[in-house]
């Protein structure tokens, strides 16, 4: 730590630990911050940057742990008295007001008291002080338009000045470039070198590695809510900084006996929905596993989305067993043999209130009651022998879904659609905040699939999950597949480098770079 | 749905209350018992069966509306412009009847289509263009009124054939009406469809979770297609009766009904934001507001204090509901 030998730094956080629920997603997390440095943190979907972030920013209280600002304890129970500290978080998407001016945002939550809310605002000086402010950052703005209809980056110039009235000394940047252009992020890139130069501290974090190596000082690297090292940017390289990122001890994995695929189910050919993805092209065989990677916001979701017909994608075709369809809305998608467990398991996958049986059946109801009338000893069968099969915990299966564990939950899920015997399952982050013993099971369940000849096609952010279940490997960035990995040739490092667009020094060109046409799944070496 | 076979001894008393508990329309029940209670103390007129029974026509048209309505709102939505649309569909049978002479055999079937009509116009907005129910019933409210409004002014159109009026004087044994009947049977028609059914379950699913509802491939749209033209079905039933009862159509009949309807099934136990409820607690809960309305006219209690009595008891039976629903989920 070159930076801090005298003083003290700025900002010191220490022995942080934060849960959500049962999952705990910063575990004795330690960081510093000091007087003119960008203090980079890096880490997978998860690794809890963004809480951290927002710790500091008094939007989350730490259950354990201190913050300490000029050597001195603080508290900061919420935005406001973060404020008050002269700590600003600056958010990925600006939270400004569209209908009121440049100024009028810039000195919101200004009037703290009910006295200064009361006295009349003294305009003239404020448009003043708004253009000097704006001024200094070297923006184009003016004080006096409406922030409606301005850019993403102008708004964060609004939200800059806005810390900057409030005499922010530690500035906290949760990704701020990732809607920004790259001559956006270079305008952002100086203001920020020019804050850091007059003795701002900032905290950032970004997903490009080339940003956070352009712009850090420092880089904290977390791994799962633990803090894996701090280094200096001169101290290490992207690639040490990947394999610390995913690094992570691999645990035991179901392991399948690899066979070989049989025919195509699902054949996907140059699928675009505009501003959401392009190109897709992949191929899910029978008994096989095909794993997208990527990271959060790539467009994954979006495919999986679009070929349940959820939001069907603009152009491009799809082939279910060889055939040609239209994939227009979930029920067709059923009816072709196809089910998506989705992300979002609260709001997409469940019908919470529910009995377990009857969001056992949902999916199924047609096929099982054809004749319209619902047969709740049936329901009740169903439900029990599912309950057996995956080994859901459950008081009873007429017992309200949503007092069950996220992991007996998911089962439901899968129970759900294993109940409309589907060909192809879309698993979409399907082990996400689910716990070890019933992540094991729906591994051991995707074994079975495949076994049955069942395609898979599984999203997962968890990089271990996804090295281990897939037969091949497709990685998504900003939209497009940046790479495409056969189970052997495949390592955390190549994936995370196609999923950040950083290809690993070294490495067989394994990620094909972003203006060549993606490779067909089905030319698979 | 739910199996009920309490263990003996002092579980019994756990499950009732668990079973009270879990079914918001059993507290409907037990209001219904207070509601008799009170109004025959009110009013030794009040036990007299027959009497009992008459003063169920004066609601019966609120009731049949709330039985469609119960639907609605268990899918999430709401239908403001019952009353209008009765009202309109009561004018325009009025019309091809008196005024333009078809049989009234095929105006009763013509009404009902209509009011299927009108319902499937509400839906069409709410489900193919994605419009808040709240919004374009409260627009159809006023259209419907003012349509009706403007084919009929301030006349009132009479000269239906005697056959046709005076449903409620038709009294099987002598005592139970017509429309109570023909109420108590789509009751239990509408009460199957709704508990016993694919449909039913899909009603309940789009309530509770739209989003997970449509991902589990069920027809969302159609399901709420389907609850609105339900709605619309009875606003031609309800038409029918309230012009066979009164023996005229006029364009303010039902005015401001639509809020006694959702009074109705939210008392009933209905959960407003959807999802939840029963239908067999709105019937209790029409009868428990009938019985104390007529209760109190029989003894003479102004109007506006029997208003005062019914919003009391809403907002109890709301309250008490939700203060319900928290100890249960400790």
């Amino acid at each position: 730590m070159s930076a801090s030998k005298s003083e003290p730094p700025l900002l010191r956080a220490r022995g942080i630990c934060k849960s959500f629920g049962i999952v705990r997603v910063l575990d004795e997390v330690k960081f510093e911050l000091n007087t003119g440095e960008v203090h980079s943190l890096l880490g997978e979907n998860g690794a809890g940057k963004s809480t951290l972030l927002k710790i500091l920013g008094g939007v989350h209280q730490p259950e354990k742990g201190e913050v300490l600002l000029d050597g001195t304890p603080a508290s900061i129970p919420s935005p406001q008295a973060a404020r008050e500290l002269g700590i600003a978080l600056i958010h990925q998407e600006p939270l400004t007001f569209p209908d009121l001016d440049v100024t009028e945002n810039i000195f919101l939550g200004h009037n703290s008291t009910w006295r200064s809310r009361l006295r009349p605002i003294d305009w003239k000086s404020r448009y003043r002080e708004a253009r000097r402010l704006l001024d200094s950052l070297g923006v184009k703005l003016n004080p006096r338009s409406r922030m409606f209809g301005l850019s993403t980056a102008d708004q964060q110039m609004v939200e800059m000045a806005g810390a900057l009235s409030q005499n922010a000394r530690v500035l906290l940047m949760d990704e701020p470039t990732a809607s920004l252009t790259p001559d956006e992020t270079r305008e952002l890139f100086r203001i920020v070198g020019q804050l850091r130069r007059s003795g701002t501290a900032i905290a950032f974090i970004s997903h490009r590695l080339e940003e956070v190596f352009e712009i850090s000082d420092r880089i904290t690297i977390l791994r799962d809510g633990q803090l894996v090292a701090t280094r200096d940017r001169e101290g290490t390289s992207p690639d040490e900084v990947i394999g610390m990122m995913v690094g992570r001890p691999l645990e035991k994995f179901f392991a399948r006996p690899r066979a070989e695929p049989g025919k195509p189910l699902l054949q996907v050919q140059n699928l675009s929905l505009t501003g959401r993805f392009a190109g897709i092209s992949l191929e899910v065989r029978a008994g096989e596993i095909v794993g997208v990677a990527g990271l959060v916001g790539a467009g994954r979701t979006d495919v999986a989305n679009a070929l349940f017909g959820i939001r069907p994608a603009d152009t491009g075709n799809i082939r279910v067993r060889e055939k040609n369809v239209a994939l227009r809305t979930p029920a067709e998608a059923i009816r072709l043999g196809l089910a998506c467990v989705p992300e979002d398991r609260q709001h997409h996958g469940l019908v919470l209130p529910f009995q377990v049986t009857q969001n056992t059946t949902l999916a199924a109801l047609r096929r099982l009651f054809p004749w319209g009338r619902v047969r709740p000893g049936k329901e009740r069968e169903l439900a029990e022998t599912y309950r057996d099969r995956l080994d859901i915990e459950l008081r009873a299966v007429d017992q309200p879904t949503r007092e069950l564990s996220g992991g007996n939950q998911q089962k439901v899920v899968l129970s759900k659609w294993l109940l409309t015997e589907p060909e192809i399952l879309i698993l979409d982050e399907p082990t996400r905040g689910i716990d070890v013993g019933a992540k094991q099971e729906v591994h051991r369940l995707m074994g079975e699939l495949c076994r049955q000849g069942k395609g898979i096609l599984l999203i997962s952010s968890d990089l271990p999950e996804i090295l281990a279940l897939s037969d091949r490997i497709l990685v998504m960035r900003e939209g497009r597949l940046t790479g495409h990995f056969t189970h052997d040739e495949a390592t955390a490092e190549k994936v995370m480098g196609a999923a950040t667009g950083q290809t690993p020094t070294g490495a067989p060109a394994g990620a094909p770079p972003e203006s060549s046409e993606p490779r067909h799944a089905g030319d698979n070496p | 749905m739910n199996d009920l076979k309490p263990p003996p001894g002092n579980e019994r008393w756990r499950s009732l209350a668990k079973w009270i508990g879990r079914r918001p329309e059993s507290l409907t029940l037990l209001i219904l018992g207070v509601a008799f209670g009170v109004s025959s103390l009110l009013s030794p007129y009040f036990l007299d069966l027959y009497f009992i029974f008459d003063s169920t026509s004066l609601y019966i048209e609120i009731g049949i509306l709330a039985l469609a309505m119960t639907f609605v709102i268990i899918s999430g939505n709401i239908d403001l412009s019952v009353a209008s649309g009765l009202a309109l569909v009561a004018v325009v049978t009025a019309m091809l009847h008196v005024q333009l002479g078809l049989p009234m055999e095929l105006v009763i079937v013509l009404a009902l289509a209509f009011g299927t009509l009108l319902g499937l116009f509400n839906g069409l907005l709410v489900a193919k263009l994605g419009l808040p129910s709240l919004a374009v019933t409260l627009g159809t409210l006023a259209l419907y009124r003012g349509v009706a409004q403007i084919f009929l002014g301030d006349h009132s159109l009479s000269g239906f054939p005697e056959w046709f009026v005076g449903a409620d004087f038709i009294k099987a044994g002598g005592l139970v009406p017509l429309p109570l009947i023909i109420f108590l049977l789509l009751a239990l028609v509408l009460g199957l469809l709704l508990h016993k059914t694919v449909l039913g379950r899909y009603v309940y699913a789009v309530g509770a979770n739209e989003a997970a509802a449509r991902y589990a491939g069920i027809p969302v749209d159609r399901v709420k297609l389907a609850v609105f033209a339900l709605s619309g079905l009875m606003m031609g039933v309800g038409a029918l009766l309230m012009v066979s009862r009164l023996g005229v159509a006029r364009y303010d009949l039902a005015i401001g009904h639509e809020l006694a309807v959702v009074t109705t099934v939210v008392l009933g136990g209905v959960h407003i934001y959807g999802g939840r409820g029963a239908l067999f607690g709105v019937v209790i809960a029409l009868f428990i507001i009938g019985f104390l309305r007529s209760g109190m006219g029989v003894a003479n209690i102004p109007s506006e204090n029997q208003l005062v009595v019914i919003g009391i008891l809403l907002l109890a039976a709301v309250a008490l509901g939700n203060v319900m629903e928290k100890l249960r989920k400790q």
